[in-house]
């Protein structure tokens, strides 16, 4: 079965509490999750899908197959990277709905604004709101 | 190598905000071409003037206001000797370096800019010494020009002497770069530009902390700088211009102080300095801003100096030898010029210098990473941006080493 948005966001909350605040150990887990991001095509890396108001560079780029959404995602700085694949593993392949749907509590329980600063959060916040948009358009078009 | 005429322990202990903790490390604060920290005796200044001396400047008939504007007037004096000006009148109260360089674009330039005249800058200029000019220009119809600069970050004076003209009315220059810290040479640059006729501003931004000015003697129409970066408050800064400038320039804002006569026909304009401070200033910060000045004085420029050129040649030869000891050499230093503040700039190849950044803070340094607002030079070397480490008379050796470590334990992790 296939975890629900709850249960990912809670092992994420589980994960980062290992490293009780430690800075340093927490931006190097973060760039390793950045890794297991699957590779972007560099095609999809246009202007039309950088989201705007990151910092760094962000691209989101959006599928629909069987009624899901799927995410293509990448970032030119590996920390970003890290909390792109955090919503990508949360995110990618639901239905509009479910993402629509989805409190996206894991980020004041680990602390994300501490971690990447005023600026990369409001990065953040651009990248979910996004990523909503494009499940709202796809809602409206499946109905 | 030198020995410190300063004792940098007890220069640090008048720095509060030092002795702390950042993500579980002693905070190593190097980001000090973005702004200094603050001694004591300013931080005091500030709690005083609201506790004992706060009134409206000028005017008032009553004693605490008599107290301000005495303890205003001081740091004019002050800063007027500091700079070495003829007057105290001469140096006019503004918010900064930025509102300074608009000041004169929106005074000066509005009135002597006209069509087809040239106003020449540099290509490592802060954005606030681009955008005030690109703006009046337009208006003007007047031509900004931009002096390019080799790859160690100097300019190339030769094609400098070339740009000069009769038709040149203005140059505007930074006296050390915030991204590169080269030092310009500013004097052989407002002698040319004297001998087309041409008024010369000096950005001083980065030299206001460690180098000796000198007003009359460089011979510069006008000077910035900005308290903030010269250990004092922020929203303070000076806009110092030659009397026979300053009084052919209509007022900047219009208001309160900056009056002779007001009637709803016809307003004349109070004397210089007065006529460019409409409204109420930063009082309290201006007056603080005299202390920042005295802790500069007391401790000596060219002892700050020293220390400071100590510190970045000990820095630089961490950073290559750090360099040399991994293969590729993925650190490249950016900014190399012979002559420099306390300032460098560089990238580490495979690492977003907002990567580095964070992982830097992780252990409690603080550098700066981006494009330091100045795009344009960026660009002239083909970078998003950079590290920037900039030192100040209360940082260290041991900082220094803890920094050049932190890099490699960085690159380490990014190679593994």
């Amino acid at each position: 079965m296939i975890p629900s948005t709850t249960d990912i966001q809670n092992e994420i909350i589980e994960n980062f509490s290992l490293f009780d605040g430690d800075m340093e150990s927490t931006l190097f887990y973060l760039m390793d999750l950045g890794k297991k991001l699957p590779v972007m095509p560099e095609e999809h890396k246009t202007e039309d899908y950088i989201v705007k108001g990151c910092q760094s560079k962000v691209w989101v780029y959006p599928g629909f197959e069987d009624g899901k959404v799927t995410m293509e995602a990448d970032s030119n700085t590996e920390i970003t990277k890290g909390l792109v694949y955090l919503l990508w593993s949360i995110w990618n392949k639901r239905t509009p709905d479910e993402i629509l749907e989805t409190e996206l509590f894991f980020i004041d329980k680990i602390g994300m604004s501490r971690m990447i600063g005023s600026q990369r959060s409001n990065g953040f916040a651009s990248m979910i709101k996004q990523m909503k948009l494009y499940a709202l358009g796809y809602k409206a078009m499946g109905s | 190598m030198n020995q410190p005429n300063i004792d940098i322990e007890s220069i640090r202990k008048q720095f509060p905000i030092l002795h702390q903790q950042v993500n579980g490390k002693p905070l190593i604060y190097v980001d000090n071409a973005a702004t200094t920290q603050k001694p004591q005796s300013v931080i005091d200044a500030l709690v005083n003037y609201y506790s004992t001396d706060n009134a409206n400047i000028h005017r008032a008939a009553h004693t605490l206001a008599a107290r301000s504007t005495e303890m205003f007037e001081d740091t004019r004096r002050t800063i007027q000797q500091f700079i070495n000006a003829r007057e105290a009148e001469e140096c006019i109260f503004t918010k900064g370096v930025t509102e300074s360089i608009n000041l004169v674009a929106q005074t000066w330039g509005r009135k002597f800019l006209n069509a087809g005249d040239e106003v020449i800058i540099t290509t490592m200029e802060h954005h606030s010494n681009i955008v005030p000019w690109q703006m009046i220009c337009e208006e003007k119809r007047a031509i900004l020009k931009v002096i390019p600069i080799n790859d160690a970050g100097e300019l190339l004076m030769d094609e400098y002497t070339k740009m000069l003209s009769p038709k040149t009315k203005l140059v505007s220059c930074v006296w050390a770069s915030n991204a590169l810290g080269t030092i310009n040479p500013v004097r052989e640059i407002i002698e040319k530009a004297h001998t087309v006729g041409a008024k010369v501003l000096l950005d001083g931004a980065q030299a206001g902390s460690h180098l000796e000015i000198d007003v009359q003697a460089m011979n510069c129409d006008f000077l910035a700088i900005s308290s903030h970066k010269l250990y004092g408050p922020t929203g303070v800064g000076v806009l110092y211009g030659k009397r026979e400038v300053l009084e052919k320039m209509p007022p900047y804002q219009g208001g309160g102080e900056m009056i002779k006569e007001v009637s709803f026909t016809n307003t004349t304009y109070n004397e210089i300095p007065y006529k460019f401070e409409a409204g109420t200033p930063n009082i309290g910060d201006v007056i603080a801003f005299k202390y920042a000045l005295d802790f500069v004085n007391t401790v000596g420029k060219q002892n700050i100096a020293n220390h400071e050129s100590e510190l970045l040649s000990y820095f630089v030869k961490g950073l290559l030898e750090l360099n040399n000891s991994i293969t590729n050499n993925p650190i490249t230093l950016v900014g190399t010029a012979n002559q420099k503040v306390s300032v460098q700039s560089f990238t580490i190849n495979g690492i977003h210098h907002f990567d580095a950044g964070m992982m830097l803070d992780a252990k409690g340094i603080a550098v700066r990473t981006g494009h330091h607002c100045t795009q344009p030079l960026m660009q002239r070397f083909g970078l998003e941006g950079t590290i920037r480490v900039s030192f100040s008379v209360y940082n260290t050796k041991e900082e220094v080493d803890t920094i050049v470590d932190a890099l490699q334990s960085i690159l380490k992790f990014s190679q593994r």
